[in-house]
């Protein structure tokens, strides 16, 4: 691209040698020490801590797990993608307990996309969940081999020798890993069923689960500049590009481009149209220019005259009126829970109490604007990006190139900010595409800021309708929960849906959290798919995904019954945690069921002195708890919210959040406590700082101008205790965001005696509350 | 043709003089610890020094940066061991790492003004560097401690 020849070193005059290669030239100029974002050979993967090598060879792979090198290096392979959660660490530690390894030569590495891996997903806060018995078991695994062959190299017997710190011992003589793969020959390789048959270690004896001393092995790289996210990727001669983003997400069509202005922008090369197979890109022009801010500005140059799809005058309100619409229609929809006798107990009720919650839409805002490299290199297409779910993308990307998937690989950077936005991986598609055109020519398309949020796959605005029926003695005997929203399962990944009590595929990422676990006599939960919603955006999964607003109406909605019955909202909420019927729990997953729910808020209640505290004026606290993500991995959770509310301009400020957490072992506790003051600031930042609303057919916000998440200044005081378990590790992504929302609510109420409906709280909300109180 | 020094190294770029700083350092020179994140100078994660100062490189055109002298997260330290990025690791502040140059190179010109910053300073001044991951409480909790390493250090110097 000629770009060489504008370097210039300017050290002792000497102009710089334009043979010398781009990289060779910038080594000398700035020193070592530097790293550079190149993109990495096909052999290579992102390792931590940095300063490792990569494994040599005669390293021994007792499964595809991990490896033992000759000097005793432990590498651990790593299918998820790490966004902030340092989910390599927490990962490693489980094999690495296990195993009985030096922690010390223990690395992590993120791999590329392979079949052999499996599912490739980050999301859901499943990971730790998903991998706790197959990292155990890969790590007794190891053990064993190593014990196998170090016994050998000893002359003894395995059950004559321990084992710990990476090396193994027996009758006063030792042997480290290292050298039993040097010098033996550990040849036992196990399959998934001799795996699940091993021995594991009991709680009392792990040292690394658990273990608070330990550090994040991708952090250091995150403080120097060297760490290498998407958006760092290069490959020689590669050029950059940018979308010119039609004026509605589907069906807008080309009617002429004009690029008289974009040619006068220095760098510009062409435009592209992108006619994609998938049909999951429609409408996209893209420009090429030699450099990203050329891009940037010929993009803005380029005139595309379009024709718009259907939803061009689509609002917000419009969605939410057809959710209403939805709801009150007695056919359609999903049942997710409908117990007989709902019906009756309506009808037969002594008082029928029924109130509707909405929730706005709400953007990603992951800080690292989406973008992806593409090329092809011997029949393959290379994409390096950083992305969630690898394995949803990949068969569409293969669809969208037209070429099997054997002939697509991704290769894995670390995300800057995931939070859902990068399950979704359409932003590869055009990248792909525009290399197709260009004969495989690297493409590095980067979405500006605006380009982004226009686009983004963000959270569908709801509307939920929830009803109870009591008997003449005020004793509930059915609740009926509906919710209607844009399902993001049901647009993107249809045959990841769960399956209702009516045989019906719902999205349980659009209802889940409405199915609670209270004992509230005969229960109906219908789920409901705005296709309004669908029409006019791509719905995303956003962190914490649909119990980041049913808990909004679940948990507004028990205060507001609490308080009509005069009872205290916590108490009350113990008499309805009585783990009966399908709230017991069952083992694995929910041992215990919902006493752990009635634990946590009772733990909560003694650590703010609940109901015994006296506060300043217009000030108090709220509750609100529930079971996290999803029914069948629950995280029990509760929040205390305390809250401030100016009478004169309606501002609300949150003074302090107090959140007790039964996550089941906690298998890296800064990490899980870093990972809940984040969600719950997330939750925070959604009840009273940002949304987004749908104007013309796009989310109206397009920059920090307008678009507002929490800042430092509003960030309170926190206080998070988890609870001692040893029972299987659930997650710690999410459930942080799902109890802060209605607890903020719930402290509005108690400070001034407004009840607040719509999350956002707007301070024009509280005012028009204090006004008709 | 606009000269600067970068990291104590000359360099000379021939760009037009209104691209931003950001992506002359990014691209043009290939450092990419600075980041790009919102383009209109208000998220702070292409936060750089220039004559010391914290300033936003996304909004900076390369024509102001002639004869400048700008430091960038690459060139704080040579072993990447300032003060506030040891601290930073100590505390384990960063989550996905993205807005985290931009938040240590403002932190940085943070303490050189307020040596033994309030609640209120810190607030104040980090409140154009937004963390998406919300490590704010250990943001805050990282700047006060390196704060009082720097007193330690001047005391026992």
């Amino acid at each position: 691209m000629g770009r060489l020849n504008r370097f210039r070193l300017g050290k002792d005059g000497r102009r710089e040698q334009a043979s010398l290669s781009r990289r060779g030239f910038l080594v000398t100029s700035l020193g070592a020490g530097v790293m550079f974002g190149f993109a990495r050979p096909s052999s290579a993967n992102q390792i931590f801590p940095l300063d490792r090598s990569l494994p040599g060879d005669g390293a021994f792979e007792p499964t595809i797990w991990c490896s033992i090198a000759p000097d005793g290096e432990i590498t651990v392979n790593i299918i998820r993608a790490e966004m902030g959660q340092h989910i390599g660490t927490a990962l490693a530690r489980i094999i690495a307990d296990e195993m009985e390894a030096d922690w010390s030569k223990v690395r992590i590495n993120y791999v590329d996309t392979d079949p052999k891996w499996g599912l490739m997903v980050t999301g859901g806060s499943w990971s730790v969940w998903m991998t706790w018995d197959v990292f155990r078991q890969a790590g007794a695994a190891t053990r064993t081999a190593m014990v196998e062959e170090g016994a050998r190299l000893l002359g003894t017997t395995p059950d004559k020798c321990t084992v710990a710190n990476s090396i193994v011992s027996a009758g006063g003589k030792q042997i480290s890993f290292g050298d039993i793969v040097a010098k033996g020959h550990p040849s036992h390789s196990f399959t998934p069923e001799e795996m699940a048959k091993l021995p594991l270690k009991p709680a009392s004896e792990r040292r690394l689960i658990g273990n608070a001393e330990l550090k994040a092995l991708d952090i250091p790289a995150k403080t120097n500049g060297t760490a290498i996210y998407g958006i760092d990727a290069k490959v020689e001669g590669m050029l950059y590009a940018r979308p010119k983003m039609p004026p509605t997400r589907y069906g807008s069509k080309v009617r002429s481009v004009d690029d008289t202005d974009a040619k006068k922008i220095k760098g510009y090369v062409r435009y592209l149209l992108i006619e994609d197979p998938s049909e999951v890109v429609q409408g996209w022009v893209v420009v090429l220019a030699e450099s990203y801010s050329a891009a940037i500005r010929a993009t803005d140059a380029l005139k595309v005259d379009w024709t718009p799809g259907e939803t061009i005058h689509t609002s917000e309100r419009d969605i939410q009126d057809r959710g209403r619409e939805l709801i009150s229609n007695k056919e359609g929809g999903v049942y997710i829970f409908n117990d007989d006798g709902v019906d009756q107990a309506f009808s037969s009720a002594h008082t029928v109490m029924e109130q509707e919650y909405t929730c706005a839409s709400v953007l990603h805002y992951q800080l690292e604007p989406t973008n992806a490299l593409a090329f092809e290199k011997d029949g393959v297409y290379e994409i390096h990006a950083g992305n969630q779910w690898q394995s949803l993308i990949l068969p569409t990307l293969a669809k969208s190139l037209q070429v099997p998937e054997s002939k697509v690989i991704l290769r894995s950077y670390l995300l800057g900010g995931g939070f859902g936005r990068r399950l979704n991986g359409d932003y590869m598609i055009p990248a792909a595409l525009a290399s197709k055109a260009l004969g495989g020519k690297p493409v590095k398309l980067i979405l500006t800021r605006s380009d982004d949020m226009q686009f983004d796959s963000f959270r569908s605005p709801s509307v939920q309708r929830v009803r109870m029926a009591f008997d003449s003695s005020d004793k509930i005997t059915s609740m009926d929960y509906q919710a209607a929203a844009g399902w993001p399962t049901g647009v993107m990944a249809e045959a990841f849906m769960e399956k209702g009590v009516d045989g019906k595929p719902y999205d349980q990422f659009a209802i889940a959290g409405g199915d609670h676990w209270y004992e509230v006599g005969a229960f109906r939960v219908r789920a409901l798919r705005n296709d309004l919603a669908e029409k006019t955006f791509r719905p995303g999964w956003l962190r914490s995904v649909s119990p980041g607003w049913t808990s909004w109406g679940v948990e507004c909605f028990l205060d507001e019954v609490a308080h009509r019955q005069k009872k205290d909202p916590a108490q009350f909420r113990l008499e309805l945690l009585t783990a009966q019927g399908r709230n017991k729990g069952q083992a694995p997953d929910s041992v215990g069921g919902a006493l752990r729910q009635a634990a946590v808020v009772r733990r909560l209640m003694e650590k703010v002195n609940w109901g015994k505290t006296t506060l300043p004026k217009d000030t108090a606290m709220g509750l609100a708890t529930t079971a996290g993500q999803e029914r069948g991995m629950p995280t029990w959770i509760g929040c205390v919210a305390q809250v401030h509310v100016d009478r004169s301009t309606g501002v609300v400020t949150c003074q302090k959040l107090t959140i007790v957490v039964d996550a089941g072992t906690v298998v890296d506790p800064d990490g899980a406590k870093a990972q809940t003051e984040g969600a719950a600031l997330w939750g925070l930042s959604m009840a009273l700082f940002e949304n987004t609303e749908i104007v013309n057919g796009m989310p109206v916000d397009r920059n920090l101008n307008t678009y507002t998440p929490l800042r430092i200044a509003d960030t309170p005081e926190m206080d998070i205790e988890f609870l001692p378990s040893t029972e299987k590790p659930m997650g710690l992504g999410e459930p942080g965001t799902t109890v802060v929302g209605p607890a903020i609510g719930n402290a509005i109420f108690n400070a001034v005696g407004v009840r607040l409906r719509h999350m956002p709280v707007r301070p024009a909300d509280v005012l028009r509350g204090l006004q008709n109180s | 043709m606009t000269t600067f020094r970068l990291n104590g190294r000359e360099v000379t770029v021939d760009v037009p003089g209104d691209t931003p700083l950001l992506w002359v350092i990014r691209d043009e020179v290939g450092l990419t610890g600075t980041k790009f994140g919102c383009g209109i100078g208000m998220c702070g994660a292409c936060t750089i020094h220039i004559g010391g100062r914290a300033t936003r490189s996304c909004v900076t055109p390369i024509s102001a940066a002639e004869g400048a002298d700008i430091t960038t997260i690459e060139g704080i330290d040579p072993e990447g061991n300032h003060p506030v990025q040891q601290v930073w690791r100590e505390i384990q502040v960063p989550q996905c790492g993205y807005c985290q140059s931009g938040q240590i190179m403002q932190a940085i010109s943070l303490l050189k003004d307020y040596p033994s910053p309030t609640d209120e300073e810190i607030d104040a001044v980090m409140a154009g560097s937004l963390c998406r991951c919300m490590t704010y409480i250990r943001i805050r909790e990282a700047i006060k401690k390196a704060a009082a390493t720097a007193r330690g250090d001047a005391s026992n110097g």
